[in-house]
This record gives structure tokens, C-alpha cells and sequence, in this order.
């Protein structure tokens, strides 16, 4: 059956963009000092969005420096009541201007608009809310009688949910008491440059959160600068290695949210349409750009052909193309750069034996497209089952055994998710025991909620986001 | 007529995976107690020596890690119990070794056997201190557990031999962890008689291995071993602590930072070590009928 859909665009010109953005220091917004500027491009049609800031080492410490006053002068002194007060009013700041974030984020990022608008900016939102009612409640979280906040955090995030990262990492370190200078992602900077202005809206005191746009130059000094007692850095295990060796001997506290490669694993008892659901959303959601992503599908034998086939089914029946169209599944890869490593690595995987099939859609002409992708006869020494390709590629495993699964989902230096699929609850609760990953999806994968602690171990990083644990990258609890 | 007994001493051994082994390259070094008379040859362990003590913490850790903690705060209190009884024993060791008078020592092992007994009594909590139910908005049972890191390098205290080596060794193993140690380099002399309480203490084997050489070899070697998940470096010295952070960030390992001079080891302790050597685990449990 083939259906028909009449295009359904979400209206654009609720966002007004500016033809260039500043640096946000101090509460104001202002050219860089030494810096220089970058474009930002819509990756779904390759049109230049806005040039942006890349901020230099004295913007950097302007930045610091603006932080580390009002941690000083206003936000460290100010009572945890009073903190709340003005998260409480970001997050409401955030839902009233929902779409028009939603709309923001989906041109910056390519993602589709039912995600940035379903997904991403109501989670922004919660999570503000989450994290408002901590600030006069610290004494309770568990982490002593009367825990410190650290001071000055520099925040580095990823491109892949621009706002919600910066939300993960602004509001537990402000509601502990600390002032932040954030550095967004060199592709996505523009969703952060508006929570600047909706912080402006909310009358928050000037340095209590810093925006300074750029590229990984920038991320650099902010990791090297003196001023900058914490550094929580959500992105690749490649740079997060380079952040810990930087950091190494100093008296930084560090937290780290890197790659992955999770398993999701279907038992041959699993609810089968919820299954496929859930390895679609494992996969395809976000085009893969999940650190926590079911990029190894590991299924039982028994069912693994019947998997695949209904899996191939339900691929073409996902639309990919204009991310604003609401009715669009798979949205755009964020850069060219990103789509030449998802390329390069399928393609490892078929030189190394594997087998690609891929959704037949039609790829647009503009833009950076890659469509949804399974590898099938991959073994566990192949790349892609052991390097993370972040993108709309899955690469399938079986087993026979739970034990066979166990160790296969556990054959990686990553540890950041698992999914489990089975009826059985008791199954469930067993493999979460077994298997090495920081979060595990229970019938259900990709899901998020800011009570709700997440993070990694092993080379998936440490440290927690989200819940109570999330406050202690942000306290002094030595 | 003889009347003189000549006594009888003991070699002191590596303790890898519960067996007590000279290191494989047959090095010793010398260890004078606290006046500068020799003591004793302890054995220099090898960077094998360290790859052998690594395989047999991780072949123990699926055990430990799985053994009830009600299991886990029995079996430290075991090692209290066997540490009790040899009070005297542990007295004039840590008195030969590090110089105080025999009164000071024995309270010193007094003291580390009450923090074995403090930290035995963590293990059925911990969970319970550090855990929680989440309340997600969606229909899941939310819930975080503390889980132990994995394989544990533990570089003891440099000054305190026996009481500050169980407040930094109890809180890595109470939580499930598995451990690497290297004694104290110039007094690790209680660390091996330690060991040899810990093998009969009902404590699978591997869950403990003693190391005793030196910081400059084994160190680097436990921070770039990629199959163990995290540091304390308690006993390294200042000046080597950023290059073995700088190693261990090779495969991104939760390190303990050094802070500089030995802490007061009386002073009350708090659940930071075994904090420190616990990683969160969240699990989504699906709720319906």
C-alpha cells in the first residue's frame, strides 16, 4: 500500500534570524574582541542561516571572568529560593516560545520539526522545571548537610540536540549555585544564542550564564583557561579523552558524556510490533544522531529473518526529506563532514563482509541525506559494529543464547545503553543486571526524562545528567 | 650449650588471584623498618607481575560483583574479625614499620579494624543511600542503582601502611569492586601480612591482589591497562599524579585525585570512597498490564 501525503509544512517566519549573532557575555550580546565568525548552515538545503561568533581567547576570558563576578557577586550569594525563582522562569520562558525554538532548532540541525517540537523543546523545558525546584532543596539531595556549588562550569555540547544539551547542562549547574559559560556546537549554535535572549527575558543577573560560539578552538580554551573550576563536555570519547589528558593534574572537576555503541537486544518472546517500533526509534531517531543510539540490533536467531524483513517493511514507509514538513521522519544529516564519516564507515562494512540495504527514498537534491540503512552479516570485529557511526545505520548481530547476548552487547569499550525486548519483566530486570551500560531501556528505547539520571561507563564516559545524581557534577562533595 | 633460638622469618610474597607468589622477575628490593636496619626483601613486582594481578581482579569480579551485599558485609566483617584477632601481631608490624611505639600502633589497628567494620556494614545500604525511584513522566518503573566500576588500582598511602590501606582498600571492595593494590613503597611490609589475613577471611581469591615495588614502574602500567576502570592515587606523590591522570585518560578512567599530604586517617570517614568507585545505573522497566 502506498499513501499519499500532502505536503505539510510548519510556517518558518515565526523565527526572525538575525544575518549575524554576537557573543553572549555578561548579559549582553557583543562582537568578539579577538575572535573571528562562522556561517551556520540549514543542512537540509545548504543555505547559510547567520554568521556566528567564534570567540578567541580573550572573549573566552571575558567570559570567565564575567562568570566567575557573578558567581561572586550575585548568583553564589543569592538564596536557593530565589535561584529557583528564575529557572522556574526559563523553563516557562522556553514553553512559551516552543514553536518558534522548535522551528529554530530544526533549521540549524536538520532534525525533523515533530521531533525538535514533540521531543526536544518540551524536554528543555522539564528540564529547567526539574532542576528549578532543586535549588532551595540541596541540603536534601544527599550530598551532605550544606553542599558547595564549584564556581565557574565551562559547558562544551554537541550538535545533536543543540538546546536540550545546553539545557542539560544549564539548569543543574545553575540551581547548584554555579554560573556557566557555555560553548555551543560549531554547527548548531543558534537555539543557545536564543535562550540568551529568553535569559535576558527572565531578567537573570548578567554572567550568571555566558554563550561563546565557536569551534573546537574555542571549546580548547575554555578547557585550558585557569578560571574554570568544571568542565562538563558532552561529545565524541575521542575529545573527551583529549579533555581528561588537559585537565590531568589540575584541580578541574571534570564530567564526560561520550560515545557509544548500544545494543539493543530482541528475545524471540519479545512483543514484535512494539520491537520494531523501538529498533526504528533506536536507530532512525534523529538520524542516528544519538550518542545513547541502538546502532547493534542483537536478535535472537530464531527470529532474526522475520525481524529484518518487517523492519525493511517499516523503513519505507518512513518519509525522509524537508525537516519542516511535519509529516517528515528522517531529517537531514547536520554536516558534510558527519555524512562523509557514516558513509565511509558503511562502506568499511561492506568491504569487510557486511550487507547493506538501505530505504529505496528518493534523496533530496540539496542538502546532506544519508537514507535509513541496516548491515546485515555483520560479525563483531567488523568497524561497524564496534565504532560508533552516529548516524541512520544499523548494523544487526544474532544470538542463540542469553548468555551469547550478554557477552556480544557487552563487547565494547563503550557503555552508555542497552534495550532489552522480551515479555518476560524478570528477563528484563536480569539482563539490566548483566549488561555493562549506564542505562537500560526496557521495551522501550530513546527515552529521556529529567528525573531520570544518565550518563555512561567505561570509555561512554562519567559522571551523571538528570535526577538527583545529576546535581553532584555541580557540588562540591569531596 | 645453645640456648639462643634463632627465629624463624618470613618471605614476604605478592598476593595475585589468592595465591602468594615471588614476582616473576625474581627481583626483590630491600625494606629497612622505621631505624634504617634491614627488615626484609619484599618483592619488586614486574609489569607482568601487574598484567598477572589485572586478569585475576577481573576474573574475580563477576563473583564479587555478584555476590549478595548482604553476602559482601559478611565477609568484611570477617576480615575485621581475623584482624581483631591478630591485633598484636599487626601492633608490632606497623610499629617496626613505621616508628611509633607499640601502644600508638595497636590503636592504629584498632582503628582500621572499627573502618573494616564501618564500611562492612555499608554494603546492604549503599543502594539504598545512593539509589532511587525516578518519577518519569511516562509509564516506567524508574529506577537508579549504584553499580561497583569494575577493576580497581588502588596506590595506598605512602605513611599510614595498615589503617590508612584499609580506609582506601574496604570502601573499593565493599561496593563489589575488584582491587589492583601497590603497597606502600617503603613500609608495605603490613600490606602482605594483610594479605594473608585477607585469604582466610572467606574473601574469594583475586578480589585482593598485593603488589608491593615501586611507584614509578607499576603505576603507569596499572593507569594505561585498559582493562582496569579506575584509580585511586592516593599514594602516588604530587609530581607524578598529572602524568598518571594523563594515562588513565587513555581509556577515560575514573580517577581518585591525590590531594597532595596524606590525610588524617581518624578523622570520621564518609561514603566519598565508595562514591567514588560506584557508577549509576538506570533501568526503564516497563509498567502495563
Amino acid at each position: 500500500m502506498h499513501w499519499e501525503y500532502a505536503p505539510a509544512p510548519q510556517a518558518q517566519d515565526i523565527v526572525e534570524l538575525r544575518p549575524s549573532y554576537g557573543l553572549f557575555i555578561d548579559g549582553e550580546f557583543s562582537d568578539p574582541d579577538d575572535g573571528t565568525s562562522l556561517e551556520t548552515v540549514n543542512p537540509a538545503t545548504e543555505q547559510v542561516l547567520a554568521r556566528v561568533a567564534a570567540a578567541g581567547p580573550r572573549d573566552v576570558d571575558r567570559a570567565v571572568t564575567a562568570a566567575r563576578r557573578a558567581y561572586q557577586q550575585t548568583w553564589g550569594p543569592m538564596p536557593g529560593r530565589e535561584r529557583a525563582k528564575y529557572l522556574f522562569r526559563i523553563a516557562r520562558l522556553v514553553q512559551e516560545r516552543a514553536r518558534e525554538l522548535a522551528v529554530l532548532e530544526t533549521l540549524d540541525n536538520g532534525k525533523p520539526i515533530r521531533e525538535s517540537r514533540d521531543m526536544d523543546i518540551p524536554l528543555v523545558a522539564a528540564h529547567f522545571f526539574y532542576y528549578a525546584g532543586w535549588a532551595d532543596k540541596l541540603e536534601y539531595a544527599g550530598f551532605g548537610p550544606s553542599p558547595r556549588p564549584l564556581g565557574v562550569a565551562g559547558q562544551i555540547i554537541p550538535w545533536n540536540f543543540p538546546l536540550l544539551m545546553a539545557a542539560w547542562k544549564l539548569a543543574p549547574a545553575l540551581a547548584a549555585g554555579n554560573t556557566c559559560v557555555l560553548k555551543p556546537a560549531e554547527t548548531t549554535p543558534l537555539t543557545a544564542l536564543l535562550l540568551a535572549e529568553i535569559i535576558q527575558q527572565a531578567d537573570v543577573p548578567p554572567g550568571v550564564v555566558n554563550i561563546v560560539t565557536g569551534d573546537g578552538l574555542t571549546g580548547e580554551e575554555l578547557v585550558l583557561h585557569d578560571g574554570v573550576d568544571k568542565i562538563a563536555f558532552t561529545g565524541s570519547t575521542e575529545v573527551g579523552k583529549r579533555i581528561q589528558r588537559a585537565v590531568a593534574g589540575t584541580s578541574k572537576h571534570l564530567t564526560l558524556e561520550l560515545g557509544g555503541k548500544g545494543a539493543n537486544i530482541v528475545f524471540e518472546d519479545a512483543p514484535i510490533d512494539q520491537a520494531i517500533e523501538g529498533i526504528v526509534n533506536g536507530i532512525y531517531f534523529n538520524q542516528g544522531h544519538v550518542c545513547c543510539a541502538g546502532s547493534r540490533l542483537i536478535v535472537q536467531e530464531s527470529i532474526a529473518d522475520a525481524v529484518i524483513d518487517r523492519l525493511k517493511r517499516r523503513l519505507q514507509t518512513l518519509r525522509l526529506g524537508d525537516p519542516l514538513d511535519k509529516n517528515t521522519d528522517i531529517g537531514a544529516i547536520n554536516s558534510p563532514g558527519q555524512l562523509d564519516k557514516i558513509t565511509e564507515l558503511t562502506a568499511s562494512g561492506i568491504r569487510e563482509g557486511a550487507e547493506r540495504w538501505s530505504s529505496p527514498c528518493a534523496l533530496p537534491d540539496r542538502g546532506y541525506w544519508f537514507p535509513p540503512t541496516i548491515l546485515t552479516r555483520v560479525s563483531q570485529s567488523h568497524r561497524v559494529a564496534r565504532e560508533e557511526i552516529f548516524g541512520p545505520v544499523l548494523s544487526v548481530l544474532t544470538f542463540r543464547t542469553t548468555q551469547e547476548a550478554v557477552s556480544k552487547a557487552n563487547n565494547t569499550p563503550y557503555g552508555l545503553s542497552a534495550g532489552v525486548w522480551t515479555e518476560k519483566g524478570s528477563r528484563i530486570l536480569w539482563m539490566a543486571d548483566q549488561l555493562r551500560a549506564g542505562v537500560i531501556w526496557g521495551n522501550t528505547y530513546n527515552r529521556f526524562d529529567p528525573s531520570s539520571p544518565f550518563g555512561g561507563i567505561r570509555e561512554s564516559g562519567f559522571g551523571r545528567e538528570g535526577g538527583r545524581h545529576g546535581l553532584e557534577a555541580y557540588l562540591d562533595v569531596r | 650449650m645453645y640456648d639462643e633460638r634463632i627465629g624463624v622469618r618470613k618471605t614476604y610474597k605478592l598476593a595475585i588471584g589468592g595465591q602468594f607468589l615471588r614476582s616473576e622477575s625474581g627481583r626483590t628490593y630491600v625494606v629497612p623498618d622505621s631505624s634504617g636496619t634491614f627488615s626484609a626483601n619484599a618483592a619488586l613486582a614486574s609489569r607482568k607481575d601487574v598484567r598477572d594481578a589485572v586478569v585475576a581482579a577481573r576474573t574475580a569480579y563477576r563473583g564479587w560483583a555478584g555476590t549478595t551485599a548482604y553476602n559482601r558485609g559478611q565477609v568484611l566483617y570477617r576480615v575485621a574479625e581475623m584482624l581483631e584477632d591478630r591485633y598484636l601481631q599487626f601492633g608490632e608490624a606497623v610499629s617496626a614499620g613505621e616508628g611509633s611505639d607499640e601502644v600508638k600502633a595497636r590503636a592504629n589497628v584498632t582503628m582500621a579494624v572499627d573502618r573494616l567494620v564501618w564500611y562492612a556494614g555499608w554494603a546492604d545500604k549503599m543502594a539504598q543511600v545512593a539509589g532511587s525511584a525516578n518519577p518519569v513522566a511516562s509509564p516506567y518503573f524508574n529506577f537508579s542503582i549504584p553499580q561497583p566500576v569494575g577493576v580497581v588500582g588502588v596506590i595506598a598511602p605512602q605513611r599510614s601502611s595498615l589503617f590508612g590501606l584499609i580506609s582506601v582498600l574496604a570502601p573499593v571492595i565493599v561496593t563489589g569492586n575488584t582491587a589492583v593494590v601497590l603497597a606502600s613503597e617503603e613500609r608495605p611490609l603490613a600490606a602482605i601480612t594483610l594479605a594473608e589475613v585477607l585469604a582466610t577471611s572467606d574473601l574469594p581469591a583475586g578480589v585482593v591482589n598485593m603488589l608491593t615495588g615501586r611507584i614509578s614502574e607499576v603505576v603507569p602500567v596499572l593507569a594505561a591497562h585498559r582493562d582496569v576502570d579506575a584509580l585511586d592515587l592516593c599514594g602516588v606523590p604530587a609530581d607524578l599524579a598529572a602524568g598518571i591522570e594523563e594515562i588513565a585518560a587513555g581509556s577515560v578512567k575514573r580517577v581518585l585525585r591525590s590531594r597532595g599530604a596524606e590525610p588524617d586517617w581518624s578523622e570520621p570517614p564518609t561514603p566519598r570512597r565508595m562514591l567514588s568507585f560506584v557508577e549509576i545505573k538506570t533501568v526503564w522497566h516497563p509498567i502495563g498490564v
